[in-house]
C-alpha cells in the first residue's frame, strides 16, 4: 500500500499528516501512479469518509501538484460526455470516463483540471448525502418518511388549542427563542462533516442571546417568535410578518413547494415537525384532509414567524433558530413535547434540533450543527461526540450528526463574569450580506488535506476554546478579548484568508485608533466577517464606543458602498444572555391576539372584506382587537398604520423610480432607438437566446498547428522590441472596467475594479490598484510609465473617478484616464421563450434533488412574473442603477475614439501606437515586452490572447470557422458539445495596432475630432458585428437585507467578434494561464491563491508604498 | 410463587360503560354479553373473585350481563370522573395488598393456544413473581389509541420484556425517540393488550399520582412508568389478539374473531362465502 493511501486509513499522527509533504519532489509519473491508486481505493473502499478523502487527495494532487505548466503538457482536450454527465451531477461516471481518457490519451492539463473537478465535486456530494441519511436516520425523524396517507398520521392537535375560549378566541401557543453568537467555533468546527470525521476536535461555546436595535429604546427580548392556533378554515395559513407575506394553502403539493413564495422557511417546519410529513410528498393526498385529521373537520391551521429587526447576514443564525422555533411549537401542538407551555427536555431539544437540520435541508439550505443553539439557555459547550454501538452513526462515522451540549453553570460561567461580558460587548451588524457557503467548503477541503499550516492553525484553534472558558470562568473579559482577537488575525485567517475584509479591517484599525488600550478585541460572528460582528471594550467606555462604531460604520460603508456588497445599513445592537432557552406560552382569553405587526398586515385585508364573510372567530377577534387598540398603545399605534395601508401615500412611489430613471438615462446620453429597434427584433423573435446561435450546419473546428504561437517561444529579440517600444511611450494599456461584476457579488452591482479581493503585498488591493501597480513596475523598469486608460459605463464612472481621486491613482506617476462609456440599453422583462430556452436548451447544472426542486419551483414562479409584467417592456421595478445595462464590451473601444479619451492620449503622447486591452479582472495581464515585441513584429493589427482551455473555461473559444481562425464567442455556438472541441480560450487579452484599428473604422487620427464622422463610423462597424440577446441575474433588494433575484434580458456586443471582419489582421498568441485567466466568481480565489497565481500577480506588481 | 387469587375490570370510562353489555356469540356457540366473556376468560386463569369498577347506577345492568358468573362479582362505582388511573385505583381495598389480574372492560382476547390470553399472563407473572403486562405488537400508525412500553427481550425468552418506561398513547415521535424495542419489525411497538397483572406498587403509584395530580385525571401508563423504575415490571408478548370494542367495527371484528376460532367456524365461513357471492363478484 502507497503512503498516501496509508495516510487515508490510518489513525492518530499518521492521519494527520500533510498530503503536500507525502507528495513533495514526486515526479509526475509517480503522481499519476498516486492518482491511479486514489482512484481505484475510492471506487473499492466502503467507508464514506476514506472514500471522500480519497477524492479531495485526487482532485488536490491535479490541482496543485500536477496541473500546470510544469507539471503536464499545456495542451489537450476534455471529452464532452463527461461535462455532460458532470451537468448532470454523475460525478462518479464522469470521473471514471476523465481517468480512463487521461490512461488511453495521456495526461494533460485540460485533462487535468477535469479530473480535478470531478473528483472535488463527487466528495461534496457524498458528504451533503450523508448528512442527508444521517438526518432521516435520526429517531424520531424516521417515522415522518415512512407516513405516506392520511389515514396512518397519529398526530393530533392538542385538545386545549382545539375549544376556543369564552371570547370566541381560539387559544394561541406562542414560542419565543434566542438566537445564539458563538464565542469560538475552533476553525468553524460546527461544520457537520467535521463534527463527524473529528468531533475530537468539534467544539464550541455558544451564548443564547436576546437582541434589541441599540437606540430604539426596547429591552432585549428573544427575537424569535413563532405562533400557532386553529381556526375555522380548512386551509394552512402561512404568514410571515417579518416579510409581509401570507399565504392561505390549500393544495398538499404547494406545501413542499419551497420557492413559490417566501414562506419557504414555514413551509420547511410544517413538514420537519411531521404535521404535513416528508413522506406524503407526492401521495396526491388532499390537504383539507391532512388538517381535518389534524385539527377537526372544517378546521385549519395558522402558523406565523416574527422577527423582531435582524437581517440577513447577521451570524447569528436566525433562520435556523427561526426554524426550530416553528418547529418546536408545531411539535408542542401536536403533543410531541411533553410539556404545552414552559421550556423543553434536553430530548424535545436535540429532536427540535435535528428536525431543523432536517428542514434546512428540505429548504435547499444548511447551517453548522451548533447554530439551533438558541434552543438551549445560556452559555453552551457544544462538543462533537464519537458514535457508539447504538448510533445509526456507528460504523459509518466517527461521530455523530448531533453533538452534545453541556450548559455552562455558575461555576463554569459566575454570574459576575455574564454581567462584565454583556458591560464589554458591543455588537454589530456591519451591513454587509455574503454567502457564506464556499467557505464551509473550503474548510472542509484543506481540512481533508491536513495542510501544514491550516492543520497547525487549526489545533491553535482548539486551545482558544480553552483559553475561552478559561477567562469566562475568571471573568477576565480583557483576556477574552485579546484571545477571541488573536483567534481571528491568527488561526481562523490562516485556514480562511477570506474570513476578513478591507472593510472588518479599517473598521478595527479605526476603533483600535480611537480608544487605544481600552479596545479589548474583535470578535468574528460565525463563518465571516462583514456581518454581525462583535467588539469588546472597556466598560466605562462602551457607550461612547457604541456611539463611535454605529457612526464609524456608516462613514466607512458610505465609502465603501460601490466596491463591497452591502446589503443594509449597519446597527448596532443591545443584548442580553438568554438562560432559559426557547419557551412557550399558552395565550388564552384576552390574551389571544397575534403580535401587533401581524394585525398592521392582516387588518387592511379583513377590512377590506364584507363583514358578513368573516368566520366567528375572526369576528370575535375584531372586537378583541378593538378593546386591545383603547388598551394597549402597542395596538393602539395600528390605526394610523392601516390608514397608511389602505390609501398608501403617493410620494416616493414608481411614479418617482421612474422619472428618476428618465434623468439618469438623459444624463447618459441614452438611444433611444437603437433600444427600441432591439426591443422590436426580440418581441418579433428575430433577436432571441436562440437566434445567438450560427447555425448547426457551421463547420467548426479546432484550429491547425500554426494558428497560434506560444509564448514560451518568444524570446530576447521580441524582449528588447518590445522594452525599446515601451521606452520611447508608444504603448498603453486600457482596462475594460465598465462592469458590474454580475458573477462577482450575484448581482449585486457593486463596482468590481474597487473590489478590494484579496491582500497582496500585506494589504487588501483592489483591481484597480493591481492594474496600476503592473504598469508602476514596467514603467519603471524602462523609465517611462505607460499611458493607463480604464473604461468605465454609467454604472462604475464616478465611483472609480471618485476612488482614483481619493487614492491619488495610487500615486501612479504616469498618465490615467478615465473613458466614460455612453452606450447604454434598459434592461427588459425576458421572454418567456428565452427563459425556457435558457433552463431547457442550454447547457444546466443539474443540483441535487431538493435543490433542484427548489429551483424548478422558482423557475415556475419566475415564468409567470416574466408573462404577468409584460415580456420584452423595459424592466423598471427596482433602483435605476439595476435597470440600466451596458451593452457590452465591444462598444468600450469605439467609446474611446467617441469621448475624445484616445485623441486626448494622443494629443499628449503623438508616439502612442500600441494598446493592450484586457478585462478588469485579468489580474496576470501586464506590458510583457517580448508579448510586446511580437505583435509589433508580427504587424497584425490585433494580437489575442488564448489560454489552454480547463474544464471551467467554457463558452467559445478560437476556431477554425469555415477555414477563418477567429474566435467563437459561447452565446454563438450551435452545440455545447463544440467547447470543448476547442483546444483555446480568449483570455480577452488584446495587443491592439492604434492606427490599424482606426482604419478597421475608416477613420484617422486626424478624424478623431471630428465627432460626426466617429460617430458614423462606429455605427457602420457595429453593424456588421451580431447583437446577442443575454440573460442577467439582477438583484433586487427589499424588507430588511432580503433580496430576489430576477433574470432580465440585455443585449450586447462582443469584442472577440472583431476577429469575424475578414479585413482585418489578426494574431493568436497562447500565454500562460496565470497571465491569461480572469477571476469571474470569488470562489476562486482560495485556489488562485495556493495555486501560486497570486504570487505570480505580486510578482508582476510594484506597490505605492514601495516608492522611494 | 406470587398469589393471584383476583381480578379487576373497569368498565366506567365515558363512552365505555355500554360496551361490557353487548352480547356476542362466544366460541363455544353460546351467545353472552361481553362481560361474561371477560368473566369466563379470568375464571380460566384460575381466578374466582372479580371487582368491576362501573359508573354509579350500573350494578343492576351489568349484574344481569353476567348471568350466572354474578356470583363473587363485586361492584365499585367510581362517583368522580377522574381517569382510568383513578378508577383502577378504587380497587385498592380489594386487592388487599395482592397482586391481581386486570382487564379493561373494553377490549376481548381471543387467544392462539389453548390457553386463555389470561392464563398465558398469569402463568408468567406467577413464575417471575412481578408486574406484567399483555402486549402485542403494534403498528405506529394506531399508537395513538394505546398505552405503550419500551425496554429490552428478557435473554433467553421469546416473548418475554423488561419494561424500561411506559408512554399513554405517544405520538411516533416519542415512540421513535423511547419506545423502540430492539427484535421488533421496523415501525411497530409494544403496545398494551388491555390486561396486566399487577403488584401493590402500582397502587401507591396511583396514589401519588393522584395526590400530584389535586383532583385532576390520572392515567394507568404514568403510574407503570413510576413502576418500571421501582420494581421488577416485565411485558409478554401474547399469542393471541386484542379487539377493541369501542372502535367502528370494533365489536363486527371480534365476534367475526371468535367466531372464526370456535365451532361454528365453518358455518360463519359457508355464511360469509354465500354473501360475497350474493354481490356478484363486481363492483357495486
Amino acid at each position: 500500500m502507497s503512503t498516501v493511501l496509508q495516510l487515508i486509513q490510518a489513525e492518530g499522527a499518521e492521519r494527520d499528516r500533510a498530503l503536500e509533504a507525502v507528495l513533495a519532489g514526486q515526479p509526475v509519473e509517480a503522481l499519476w501512479a498516486v492518482c491511479q491508486e486514489l482512484d481505484a481505493f475510492q471506487k473499492e473502499s466502503d467507508n464514506l469518509y476514506e472514500r471522500v478523502r480519497a477524492l479531495f487527495f485526487l482532485h488536490a494532487v491535479f490541482r496543485y501538484h500536477l496541473t500546470g505548466e510544469q507539471g503536464l503538457p499545456a495542451e489537450g482536450r476534455i471529452p464532452y460526455d463527461g461535462v455532460r454527465l458532470l451537468h448532470k451531477r454523475r460525478f462518479e461516471e464522469a470521473l471514471e470516463l476523465f481517468m480512463a481518457a487521461a490512461r488511453r490519451e495521456g495526461l494533460s492539463d485540460p485533462l487535468g483540471s477535469a479530473i480535478a473537478e470531478a473528483s472535488h465535486r463527487l466528495a461534496i456530494q457524498h458528504l451533503a448525502n450523508q448528512v442527508r441519511k444521517s438526518v432521516r436516520s435520526v429517531r424520531g425523524n424516521q417515522w415522518m418518511f415512512r407516513l405516506g396517507h392520511v389515514a396512518d398520521q397519529t398526530l393530533r392537535i392538542r385538545r386545549e388549542l382545539l375549544t376556543p375560549g369564552e371570547n370566541g378566541l381560539y387559544p394561541i401557543l406562542r414560542e419565543q427563542t434566542p438566537v445564539r453568537m458563538d464565542l469560538t467555533h475552533s476553525g468553524w468546527s460546527d461544520i457537520f462533516f467535521l463534527g463527524m470525521d473529528y468531533p475530537e476536535g468539534a467544539r464550541v461555546i455558544n451564548v443564547s442571546i436576546d437582541l434589541a436595535v441599540h437606540g430604539r429604546g426596547q429591552t432585549p427580548a428573544p427575537p424569535v417568535q413563532a405562533y400557532l392556533r386553529v381556526i375555522d378554515e380548512p386551509v394552512l395559513r402561512l404568514v410571515s410578518v417579518d416579510l409581509g407575506v401570507k399565504a392561505d394553502v390549500t393544495a398538499l403539493a404547494d406545501v413542499y413547494d419551497f420557492a413559490k413564495d417566501y414562506l419557504g422557511l414555514l413551509k420547511a417546519a410544517v413538514i420537519a415537525s411531521g404535521l404535513v410529513p416528508p413522506g406524503m410528498e407526492g401521495s396526491g393526498q388532499d390537504l383539507g384532509d391532512v388538517l381535518e385529521g389534524l385539527a377537526g373537520p372544517g378546521r385549519g391551521l395558522e402558523l406565523v414567524s416574527h422577527v423582531n429587526g435582524i437581517p440577513k447576514g447577521s451570524r447569528l443564525a436566525v433562520s435556523t433558530n427561526l426554524l426550530a422555533s416553528l418547529i418546536a411549537v408545531c411539535m408542542r401542538a401536536t403533543g410531541q413535547t411533553e410539556a404545552v407551555a414552559g421550556g423543553l427536555t434536553e430530548a424535545e431539544r436535540r429532536i427540535v434540533a435535528s428536525r431543523a437540520i432536517l428542514g434546512e435541508w428540505l429548504g435547499g439550505s444548511g447551517g453548522g450543527w451548533q447554530d439551533s443553539g438558541g434552543v438551549w439557555p445560556g452559555i453552551k459547550l457544544i462538543e462533537g461526540c464519537e458514535a457508539g454501538p447504538d448510533d445509526p452513526e456507528y460504523g459509518i462515522s466517527r461521530g455523530c450528526l448531533l453533538p452534545k451540549h453541556r450548559i455552562l453553570d455558575e461555576t463554569d460561567v459566575p454570574p459576575d463574569s455574564r454581567r462584565k461580558l454583556a458591560e464589554s460587548l458591543i455588537l454589530v451588524h456591519g451591513g454587509m450580506a455574503q454567502n457564506v457557503g464556499p467557505i464551509l467548503e473550503m474548510v472542509t477541503e484543506k481540512y481533508l488535506l491536513r495542510s501544514g499550516a491550516e492543520w497547525q492553525a487549526r489545533q491553535e484553534a482548539l486551545t482558544y476554546l480553552d483559553a475561552v472558558l478559561a477567562a469566562l470562568k475568571a471573568g477576565d473579559i480583557r483576556e477574552l478579548g485579546a484571545i477571541t482577537t488573536r483567534n481571528f488575525t491568527g488561526p481562523l485567517q490562516a485556514i480562511i484568508p477570506w474570513a476578513t475584509n478591507h472593510y472588518t479591517e479599517t473598521l478595527i484599525r479605526m476603533t483600535r485608533e480611537r480608544f487605544g488600550e481600552a479596545f479589548w478585541g474583535f470578535w468574528m460572528l460565525g463563518g465571516m466577517s462583514g456581518g454581525g460582528m462583535g467588539f469588546m471594550v472597556d466598560p466605562a467606555v462602551r457607550s461612547e464606543a457604541q456611539a463611535f462604531l454605529l457612526e464609524t460604520m456608516r462613514t466607512v460603508k458610505r465609502q465603501l458602498q460601490h466596491a463591497l456588497p452591502f446589503a443594509m445599513d449597519p446597527v448596532v445592537y443591545d443584548f442580553g444572555i438568554n438562560e432559559h432557552g426557547t419557551r412557550a406560552v399558552c395565550l388564552r382569553e384576552e390574551a389571544a391576539l397575534m403580535p401587533v405587526a401581524y394585525y398592521g398586515q392582516a387588518l387592511p385585508e379583513w377590512v377590506r372584506a364584507d363583514p358578513r364573510t368573516h368566520p366567528p372567530a375572526r369576528r370575535a377577534e375584531l372586537e378583541r382587537l378593538a378593546e386591545a387598540s383603547r388598551e394597549d398603545p402597542g395596538f393602539g399605534a395600528l390605526a394610523p398604520q392601516l390608514f397608511a395601508q389602505l390609501l398608501p401615500s403617493q410620494r416616493g412611489g414608481d411614479g418617482e423610480k421612474a422619472a428618476s430613471l428618465r434623468t439618469l438615462l438623459e444624463e447618459i446620453g441614452f438611444d433611444a432607438q437603437q433600444q427600441e429597434d432591439v426591443r422590436r427584433q426580440l418581441v418579433a423573435g428575430k433577436l432571441g437566446l436562440a437566434r445567438n446561435r450560427l447555425p448547426e450546419t457551421t463547420v467548426i473546428e479546432d484550429v491547425p498547428e500554426g494558428a497560434v504561437v506560444h509564448a514560451e517561444s518568444l524570446g530576447a529579440a521580441e524582449e528588447a522590441l518590445g522594452l525599446e517600444a515601451l521606452r520611447r511611450g508608444e504603448v498603453g494599456v486600457i482596462t475594460l472596467a465598465a462592469g458590474t461584476g454580475s458573477r462577482w457579488t450575484q448581482g449585486a452591482g457593486v463596482v468590481k475594479g474597487l473590489h478590494p479581493f484579496c491582500r497582496l503585498d500585506g494589504k487588501h488591493r483592489s483591481f484597480l490598484e493591481v492594474h496600476l501597480a503592473k504598469s508602476r513596475k514596467i514603467g519603471r523598469r524602462v523609465d517611462m510609465p505607460p499611458a493607463h486608460v480604464f473604461t468605465t459605463s454609467y454604472l462604475t464612472h464616478g465611483p472609480i473617478a471618485a476612488a482614483l481621486a481619493e487614492a491619488d491613482a495610487y500615486g501612479y506617476e504616469g498618465p490615467v484616464r478615465l473613458s466614460r462609456g455612453q452606450a447604454v440599453g434598459i434592461r427588459m422583462i425576458p421572454m418567456a421563450r428565452d427563459l425556457a430556452f435558457a433552463w431547457e436548451e442550454m447547457p444546466q447544472q443539474l443540483l441535487d434533488a431538493q435543490a433542484q426542486k427548489m429551483k424548478e419551483s422558482l423557475q415556475g414562479a419566475l415564468l409567470q412574473w416574466a408573462k404577468g409584467a409584460g415580456e420584452g417592456r423595459d424592466y423598471t421595478d427596482n433602483v435605476p442603477m439595476q435597470c440600466l445595462h451596458p451593452v457590452g464590451h465591444w462598444f468600450e473601444v469605439p467609446g474611446l475614439l467617441r469621448n475624445g479619451v484616445l485623441a486626448d492620449l494622443l494629443d499628449e503622447r503623438p508616439q502612442l501606437q500600441w494598446l493592450m486591452l484586457h478585462n478588469i479582472d485579468t489580474t496576470g495581464a501586464d506590458l510583457d515586452p517580448r508579448l510586446l515585441g511580437h505583435h509589433i513584429q508580427s504587424g497584425k493589427t490585433l494580437t489575442y490572447e488564448v489560454i489552454s482551455r480547463r474544464i471551467q473555461d467554457m463558452g467559445g473559444g478560437l476556431a477554425n470557422i469555415h477555414g477563418r481562425v477567429q474566435l467563437l464567442e459561447g452565446l454563438a455556438m450551435p452545440r455545447e458539445d463544440l467547447d470543448t472541441a476547442l483546444r483555446y480560450y480568449n483570455s480577452m487579452t488584446t495587443w491592439i495596432h492604434v492606427d490599424g484599428l482606426l482604419k478597421a473604422f475608416g477613420l484617422t487620427r486626424g478624424d478623431l475630432r471630428d465627432a460626426p464622422k466617429v460617430a458614423a463610423a462606429i455605427r457602420t462597424l457595429a453593424a456588421r458585428l451580431p447583437t446577442y440577446i443575454t440573460l442577467k441575474d439582477v438583484k433586487k433588494r427589499w424588507g430588511h437585507g432580503q433580496e430576489d433575484v430576477f433574470p432580465v434580458s440585455q443585449y450586447e456586443k462582443l469584442w472577440g467578434d472583431m476577429t469575424t471582419l475578414p479585413e482585418l489582421d489578426c494574431g493568436f498568441l497562447h500565454v500562460s494561464r496565470a497571465r491569461g485567466q480572469q477571476l469571474k466568481d470569488p470562489g476562486q480565489l482560495d485556489g488562485w491563491v495556493r495555486d501560486g497565481s497570486a504570487a505570480y500577480v505580486e510578482g508582476l506588481c510594484c506597490f505605492e508604498e514601495e516608492r522611494g | 410463587m406470587m398469589h393471584i387469587e383476583r381480578a379487576v375490570i373497569t368498565a366506567a370510562g365515558p363512552g365505555q360503560r355500554g360496551i361490557p353489555l353487548q352480547t356476542l356469540v362466544d366460541r363455544d356457540g353460546v351467545t353472552r354479553s361481553a362481560l361474561a366473556v371477560l368473566l369466563r376468560e379470568i375464571q380460566d386463569a384460575g381466578i374466582r373473585k372479580t371487582a368491576v369498577v362501573i359508573r354509579p347506577g350500573d350494578e343492576e345492568a351489568y349484574t344481569e350481563a353476567a348471568g350466572v358468573l354474578a356470583e363473587g362479582l363485586t361492584f365499585l362505582p367510581q362517583v368522580e370522573a377522574r381517569g382510568y388511573g383513578h378508577a383502577l385505583s378504587l380497587a385498592k381495598t380489594f386487592t388487599q395488598g395482592e397482586s391481581f389480574l386486570h382487564l379493561v372492560g373494553d377490549h376481548l382476547c381471543v387467544s392462539d393456544e389453548a390457553a386463555g390470553c389470561a392464563r398465558q399472563l398469569v402463568d408468567v407473572a406467577r413464575s417471575e413473581a412481578c408486574a406484567v403486562s399483555a402486549v402485542q405488537a403494534t403498528r405506529e400508525t394506531t399508537l395513538s389509541l394505546y398505552g405503550a412500553v419500551g425496554g429490552l427481550k428478557v435473554p433467553g425468552s421469546e416473548r418475554l420484556y423488561r419494561v424500561e418506561c411506559v408512554r399513554e398513547k405517544p405520538t411516533p415521535t416519542v415512540a421513535e425517540r423511547e419506545l423502540v424495542v430492539p427484535g421488533l419489525r421496523a415501525a411497530h411497538y409494544l403496545c398494551f393488550f388491555g390486561m396486566h397483572v399487577l403488584t401493590p406498587g402500582v397502587m401507591e403509584a396511583l396514589e401519588a399520582r393522584l395526590a400530584a395530580a389535586e383532583g385532576s385525571g390520572v392515567n394507568l401508563s404514568s403510574a407503570l412508568d413510576d413502576l418500571s423504575r421501582r420494581e421488577k415490571y416485565l411485558a409478554l408478548e401474547i399469542k393471541g389478539h386484542r379487539h377493541n370494542l369501542g372502535v367502528p367495527y370494533g365489536l363486527f371484528h371480534a365476534q367475526l374473531a371468535l367466531a372464526l376460532r370456535g365451532v361454528d367456524r365453518d358455518q360463519v365461513l359457508a355464511d360469509m362465502v354465500t354473501l360475497l357471492a350474493q354481490r356478484g363478484g363486481g363492483v357495486a
